[in-house]
C-alpha cells in the first residue's frame, strides 16, 4: 500500500533520471516523502492511541499491580523494624534473647503512636497468620496489653503468649522481614518451609492446589473433547446442505451463543435438579423410582454439561468454516480410487479439518481453564475449578497474596495457549458469529 | 452425501440415517434446554416442572404471575435500567475506540502491529476472574470501585476486542483508493470519512457494538467484584436468585433475555449479510 | 420598570434560596447504606428498624446491601482505598474482632453511644455478658443447628439428634451442611462422643482434628455443600438433601411463613452473636450513630423477634418478645435460647475459631475436594 501511496505523488524520474526530485514547492522529494511517511505513521498512532491508553490504563496496569501483590511483602519490614535489625545475629535454633524482646516492644510501642488507620501490627497479624497458625492471636492479644510491659521484656512477652517462645514464630519473621517474598508461590504449589528454611511438600491432607490445578486442567480437556465429539458431526452435516438450510441450521448454535450465560446456566439448573424436568421424566416413564432420582447438578456431572452447552458455539463455528471449504470431490476422488467411505473420510477428509479442530479446541480450551461463573453455580464441590478457589481467596479467606500468586499461574498458563493459538490460526482471524 | 446415491449399500443406508438422528439430537441438545424455559415461565405453580393442569393445556395451570412479579420489583426493574445504562454507556465508549484503533491498525504504516493487536485484544483472554481481581484492586484505589464510572470502564475494556475484531475483519476488503479518490476530488478527511469510509465499515461496526453491548449486558464476575449494590445488573440479581431462591420469576426474566437475544442475532445475521453482498464477497 | 421587576425576581429568589438552605441544614437528605446478610434477616431488619426510623426521619434513605458474606474483605477494599461506601455493617464477632484489631471499624463506647434500659441499666449491663466488643454492638443471638424435611423420614422414625445426623444407615438420605469447618467439626466431634464442654480442647490438638474428620469422612459420600445461608432451606424444600444445617432464623422463616415441613434438631445447637459494627470514616459516621442509637434499643431488639426468631441481646428485650407480627404465633418456643431448646448448647468459642481457624478452613477445604 506504501508504493500505491507513492503511485499518487507525481514523478519525472524516467525522463530525468539525474536530477535531484523536487516537488511542486521546492522541498527535496525524498525529504517530502519522509515526511509524508512519518505523518502517516503518527496518524495512524493516534487514531489507535485513545484505547490503547484506556487499555493500558484501566486493564492492563489493573493486572499487573495485582500480579505484584503476589510477591509484594511490606507488612514485616513495616511493623518491626528494630526487631529485624536485633534478629540479624540470631541462629534460628533458640529464642531469642532479651535485647531481640526490648527491640520488640519498642516496635509495638512505636507503632501505638501511629494514627489508628497506619498502625502496622494488625496487618502484620494478618500477614504471619498465613505463615504460622495463632500468630494472628499472638499479635493482637499481646498488644492489647502491651503498654503495661516492664523489663525483663523477654518474660512479660513469654506470659502473655505461648507462640513468642515458639522458634518457629521467629523464623517467620525473620525469612518474611524482606520487601519481598516468594511465600505465597511456595503455598500455590502445595509446599512449605521447614524448619531449616527448605522448601518442603506439605503434609498430604493440606495439599490443595495442584491437585486442582490438575483437574481444572482434565475438566477442560474433557469438556473440550466434548464439545469436538458434539461439535463435528453438525458442523460437517451443515456443511454438506445447501446454503439455505445449513443458515437455517446455524441459528440453532448461534441462539445458545448470543443467550445470557446466567440464562443457559438457570436452564440446567431447571432441567437437572432432582424434582426437574428430567428427573421427573425419567420417574414418570418408569425408568428410575422416585426415591432413585439422580444426582445431576451440584457435582462434577453438572458441571460437565453445562460447560460443554455453553461452550460447544466455540466449537462448531471455526469448525464449520474449515468444513465449507473443503470441496467434496476429494472424497468423490478418494472413493473413486477405491478408498472405502471410512478410510476415504479418514485418510483424506479429516487431515483437512485439523485447522478447525485445533482453532476451536485452543478456543473452548482457554475459555474453561478461566470458567467461574458456572462452576460456581453447579458444580458444588467435585466440580469446583481454581477460578472458583481465586475467589474465596478474594472474598472469604482475604488471603490477596495466595490468590493472586494462583491467579498469575493461571494466567501465565492461558498466555501461553493463547500463543500458541495465534501461532496456530492467527488471532485476527477469529470468527464471531 | 447430502442425498443417498441409489447405489448405496445396507450399511450405508443405516448410517446414512444414524447420522441424521445424531446430528439432530445434538441440534435439540443446544436449543431444547433455552427454548424449554419459556412454557415453564407460566407455570401457575411455583415449580420447575410441568404440572398436570401445564400439560393437559388447563387454562388454570397457566398464569402471567411470574412476569407480574417481575415488573413488580423494584429490584428487578432496577437492575433492567441499570443493565441498559451500563451496556450503552460501554457500547458507546467502546465502539467509538474500538473503530478509531482498527482504523489506525489497518493503515499499512502502524508500527508495531502485532504487539498492539495482542494489547487491543488481551480482555477477551485473561480471564475474567482475574481481570476482575485487578480491577478491583485497582478500582478501589482511586474510587471509581462501587460507581457507575467503574463498571462503565470496565465493561468497556471487555467490549473493545469485539469492535477492533470485527470492524478490522470489514476494513479487510476495503478498497483504499476509495478514500484517496474522495481526497483527490477535495473532500476533507471528516467529509471522507463520513461519506466513504463510514458507510462501508458500517455493518462491521454495529455488530461490533451489538457484540460489545451483549458483553456487558450478559457480564457478571466484573459486577460481582466492582458494583455495588446500586449498580446491580440483571446479571446479577439473577445470580443472587440463583443461589439463593430459585423462583420461577428467574424463568420470566430468562425468557425474555432469550427473545432479545433472538433480537441480537437476527440482527447481526442480516448485517453480516448485508456485509457481504456490498463487498462482493459471497452472493448473499 | 424592568430593571426593577427583576430586582424583585432577584430578592424573592435570594428569600427562596435562603428558605431553601434553611430547610436543607435542618433535613439534608441522607443516603445510608446498611450492609447485612439478605434474606428473611434483612427483611426483619427493614420491618423492624428501617421502615420506623424513615418514618420518624423522612430525609434518610435507607439501602441494604447483602454483602455480609464478605463484609471483611470489601471493609479491607475500601479502607486501603480511603474510600469508604458502606455506613453500617452486620457482621460476626470473630470478623468484628479482626477488623477492630486493623482498625478499619470504630470503637463504641457502649455506655456513652447506645440507649440505656427503660429501667435506667447502663447498656454494658444491659446487653448480654460477653456479648459486646471493643468495635461490636450484638442485636441477635442466633445459632447454627441441623434440620431435616419430615417429608422424607417415616413418622415413626423422625432423627433426634446429631448422633442421627451423623448416622447414614438409620437416616438415609443425603445432607448439606456449610462449606466452612466451624460448627460441622464441633458436631463431628461431639457426635463421637466427646463431651460438649471438652469439645475446643480436643479440637486444639491434632489428633482432636483428625478424629473430627474421621468422623465426617464416615458421611461424607452423602454430603452436599452450600454457601450462602438462604441455599440451606432451599436445598430441603426441593428435596435435594434430607438435612441440612443451616440458621435457626432462616429455618422458622421457611417452616412457619412459607409452610414447609421442616423440623429443627435443637440438640447440639451451636451459639453465637450477631451485631453491628460503624466502618471508620464512612460516609455519614453521625447519622449513623443516631440510627444505632435507636436501633438497638430495648424495644427495638423485642420488635426484631416479631419477624424472624433469633433471640435480642439485650436482657431487658426478653421479656418484650411477643407473637409473631404477620402469623400472630408466640415466638417464644422457636427462640434458641428458650430453655425447651436450650439442654445442650456449644457456645461458639471465637477465640478458638481466631487462632485455628485459617488452619483449619484450609484442610476443609481440602477435604472437600478430596
Amino acid at each position: 500500500m506504501a508504493q500505491a501511496d507513492a503511485g499518487g505523488i507525481p514523478t519525472a524520474s524516467e525522463h530525468e533520471p539525474r536530477r535531484k526530485l523536487v516537488t511542486a514547492d521546492g522541498t527535496p522529494l525524498k525529504r517530502a516523502l519522509q515526511r509524508a511517511e512519518r505523518r502517516r505513521v503518527l496518524a495512524a498512532f493516534g487514531l489507535v492511541a485513545p484505547l490503547l491508553i484506556f487499555l493500558l490504563t484501566v486493564f492492563i496496569f489493573p493486572i499487573g499491580q495485582m500480579m505484584w501483590r503476589s510477591v509484594d511483602n511490606p507488612q514485616v519490614v513495616n511493623a518491626l523494624p528494630n526487631t529485624l535489625q536485633a534478629l540479624r545475629g540470631w541462629d534460628g535454633q533458640d529464642v531469642p534473647g532479651e535485647a531481640v524482646f526490648a527491640a520488640l516492644h519498642a516496635d509495638y510501642m512505636a507503632d501505638q503512636d501511629r494514627p489508628r488507620r497506619e498502625q502496622a501490627m494488625g496487618p502484620l497479624g494478618i500477614r504471619l497468620n498465613y505463615e504460622l497458625s495463632a500468630a494472628r492471636g499472638a499479635i493482637s492479644r499481646t498488644g492489647r496489653n502491651v503498654d503495661t510491659f516492664e523489663a525483663p521484656f523477654r518474660e512479660a512477652f513469654l506470659d502473655a503468649h505461648r507462640l513468642w517462645g515458639d522458634p518457629a514464630l521467629w523464623r517467620v519473621i525473620q525469612r518474611e522481614g524482606r520487601p519481598l517474598t516468594a511465600a505465597y508461590y511456595v503455598a500455590a504449589l502445595d509446599r512449605e518451609y521447614d524448619a531449616d528454611g527448605n522448601i518442603v511438600q506439605r503434609d498430604e491432607n493440606r495439599r490443595i492446589y495442584v491437585s486442582l490445578y490438575g483437574r481444572t486442567l482434565a475438566l477442560s480437556l474433557g469438556i473440550t473433547f466434548l464439545t469436538f465429539l458434539l461439535g463435528f458431526p453438525i458442523a460437517y452435516y451443515m456443511s454438506i446442505l445447501p446454503m439455505r438450510q445449513a443458515n437455517l441450521l446455524m441459528i440453532c448454535v448461534l441462539l445458545p451463543f448470543w443467550t445470557s450465560l446466567l440464562v443457559r446456566t438457570t436452564a440446567w439448573i431447571v432441567l437437572l435438579q432432582q424434582q426437574g424436568v428430567i428427573n421427573t421424566l425419567l420417574v414418570s416413564v418408569g425408568i428410575i423410582g422416585d426415591d432413585g432420582r439422580l444426582s445431576l447438578i451440584y457435582n462434577m456431572t453438572g458441571t460437565i454439561i453445562a460447560m460443554t452447552h455453553i461452550l460447544l458455539p466455540f466449537m462448531v463455528l471455526p469448525l464449520y468454516s474449515v468444513m465449507r471449504t473443503i470441496p467434496p470431490s476429494y472424497m468423490r476422488a478418494a472413493k473413486s480410487l477405491g478408498a472405502t467411505p471410512t478410510t476415504a473420510f479418514r485418510r483424506v477428509y479429516f487431515p483437512q479439518t485439523l485447522p478447525g479442530i485445533g482453532a476451536g479446541a485452543v478456543l473452548v480450551f482457554i475459555i474453561s481453564i478461566g470458567y467461574y461463573i458456572t462452576p460456581a453455580l453447579v458444580g458444588g464441590q467435585s466440580g469446583r475449578m481454581i477460578s472458583n478457589e481465586i475467589a474465596r481467596h478474594m472474598q472469604q479467606s482475604l488471603n490477596w497474596g495466595l490468590a493472586a500468586a494462583l491467579g498469575t499461574m493461571l494466567l501465565v498458563g492461558v498466555l501461553i495457549l493463547y500463543w500458541a493459538y495465534n501461532k496456530l490460526v492467527g488471532a485476527d482471524t477469529l470468527k464471531l458469529g | 452425501m447430502r442425498t443417498l446415491p441409489p447405489y448405496a449399500t445396507t450399511g450405508e443406508r443405516i448410517w446414512f440415517y444414524t447420522f441424521r438422528v445424531i446430528c439432530f439430537a445434538i441440534f435439540f441438545f443446544l436449543l431444547a434446554p433455552i427454548l424449554i424455559m419459556i412454557p415453564l415461565s407460566f407455570n401457575a405453580q411455583p415449580f420447575f416442572t410441568f404440572t398436570r393442569e401445564m400439560l393437559t393445556l388447563n387454562p388454570d395451570g397457566w398464569s402471567l404471575r411470574w412476569y407480574q412479579d417481575l415488573f413488580g420489583s423494584d429490584s428487578w426493574m432496577r437492575s433492567i435500567r441499570n443493565s441498559f445504562l451500563i451496556g450503552i454507556a460501554a457500547t458507546i465508549l467502546a465502539t467509538t475506540l474500538g473503530t478509531l484503533a482498527a482504523l489506525g491498525l489497518s493503515r499499512s504504516q502502524m508500527p508495531f502491529k502485532g504487539l498492539i493487536m495482542g494489547i487491543l485484544i488481551s480482555p477477551m483472554i485473561v480471564p475474567l476472574i482475574i481481570s476482575a481481581a485487578g480491577m478491583f484492586f485497582f478500582f478501589s484505589s482511586i474510587n471509581i470501585a462501587q460507581t457507575f464510572t467503574g463498571v462503565i470502564l470496565a465493561h468497556t475494556a471487555l467490549g473493545v476486542p469485539f469492535v477492533v475484531i470485527t470492524v478490522t475483519a470489514t476494513l479487510v476488503g476495503f478498497d483504499h483508493s476509495l478514500t484517496r479518490a474522495a481526497a483527490n476530488l477535495g473532500a476533507s478527511p471528516t467529509r471522507t470519512f463520513f461519506k466513504i469510509t463510514m458507510p462501508l465499515i458500517l455493518p462491521g461496526v454495529i455488530s461490533g457494538a451489538l457484540f460489545a453491548f451483549i458483553t456487558s449486558f450478559d457480564e457478571i464476575v466484573i459486577v460481582l467484584f466492582v458494583a455495588g449494590v446500586e449498580q446491580r445488573t440483571i446479571p446479577r440479581e439473577m445470580w443472587s436468585g440463583i443461589r439463593e431462591q430459585i423462583s420461577p420469576t428467574i424463568l420470566a426474566v430468562a425468557s425474555i433475555l432469550v427473545l432479545v437475544s433472538i433480537a441480537l442475532l437476527t440482527t447481526v445475521e442480516l448485517l453480516r449479510r448485508r456485509s457481504e453482498r456490498m463487498r462482493g464477497l459471497s452472493p448473499g | 420598570m424592568k430593571q426593577r421587576s427583576l430586582k424583585v425576581i432577584g430578592a424573592g429568589s435570594a428569600l427562596s434560596l435562603l428558605a431553601l438552605g434553611a430547610a436543607q441544614a435542618a433535613e439534608d437528605p441522607v443516603r445510608l447504606t446498611i450492609v447485612s446478610w439478605g434474606g428473611a434477616y434483612t427483611a426483619s431488619q427493614v420491618r423492624a428498624y428501617h421502615e420506623p426510623w424513615m418514618e420518624m426521619n423522612p430525609h434518610v434513605t435507607i439501602i441494604n446491601d447483602d454483602g455480609s458474606a464478605n463484609a471483611l474483605a470489601s471493609l479491607r477494599a475500601q479502607s486501603q482505598a480511603g474510600n469508604v461506601t458502606w455506613d453500617l455493617v452486620d457482621m460476626l464477632p470473630s470478623d468484628a474482632q479482626l477488623a477492630c484489631d486493623e482498625g478499619i471499624i470504630l470503637q463504641i463506647d457502649h455506655d456513652a453511644m447506645l440507649a440505656a434500659a427503660p429501667d435506667g441499666t447502663p447498656a454494658s449491663e444491659d446487653f448480654l455478658p460477653g456479648s459486646l466488643g471493643e468495635c461490636f454492638i450484638p442485636q441477635i443471638v442466633y445459632s447454627t443447628i441441623i434440620s431435616f424435611n419430615t417429608e422424607m423420614f417415616p413418622e415413626d422414625a423422625m432423627p433426634q439428634s446429631i448422633a442421627d445426623f451423623f448416622d447414614t444407615e438409620g437416616f438415609p438420605g443425603r445432607r448439606a451442611i456449610q462449606d466452612r469447618p466451624a460448627a460441622n467439626l464441633e458436631w463431628a466431634l461431639y457426635a463421637d462422643g466427646v463431651a460438649i464442654e471438652d469439645i475446643y480442647d480436643v479440637l486444639a490438638t491434632p489428633e482432636g482434628v483428625d478424629r473430627a474428620f474421621a468422623k465426617l469422612d464416615t458421611i461424607k459420600d452423602e454430603l452436599v455443600f452450600w454457601t450462602e445461608g438462604a441455599q440451606a432451606p432451599q436445598l430441603l424444600a426441593d428435596q435435594e438433601v434430607a438435612f441440612a444445617t443451616g440458621y435457626n432464623g432462616r429455618i422458622f422463616d421457611a417452616s412457619e411463613v412459607e409452610g414447609q415441613p421442616f423440623e429443627i434438631i435443637w440438640d447440639g445447637q451451636i451459639v453465637e452473636w450477631d451485631g453491628w459494627v460503624v466502618p471508620a470514616d464512612g460516609p455519614n459516621v453521625d447519622a449513623v450513630m443516631e440510627y444505632l442509637y435507636f436501633a438497638t434499643d430495648t424495644q427495638r431488639l423485642a420488635d426484631q423477634a416479631k419477624f424472624i426468631s433469633y433471640g435480642p441481646a439485650r436482657a431487658s428485650s426478653a421479656p418484650l418478645v411477643s407473637t409473631h407480627a404477620d402469623l400472630g404465633i408466640d415466638m417464644i418456643p422457636h427462640m434458641p435460647t428458650n430453655p425447651d431448646n436450650y439442654f445442650s448448647p456449644i457456645v461458639l468459642d471465637n477465640d478458638f475459631w481466631t487462632d485455628y481457624g485459617d488452619e483449619l478452613r484450609e484442610r476443609f477445604a481440602n477435604w472437600m475436594l478430596q
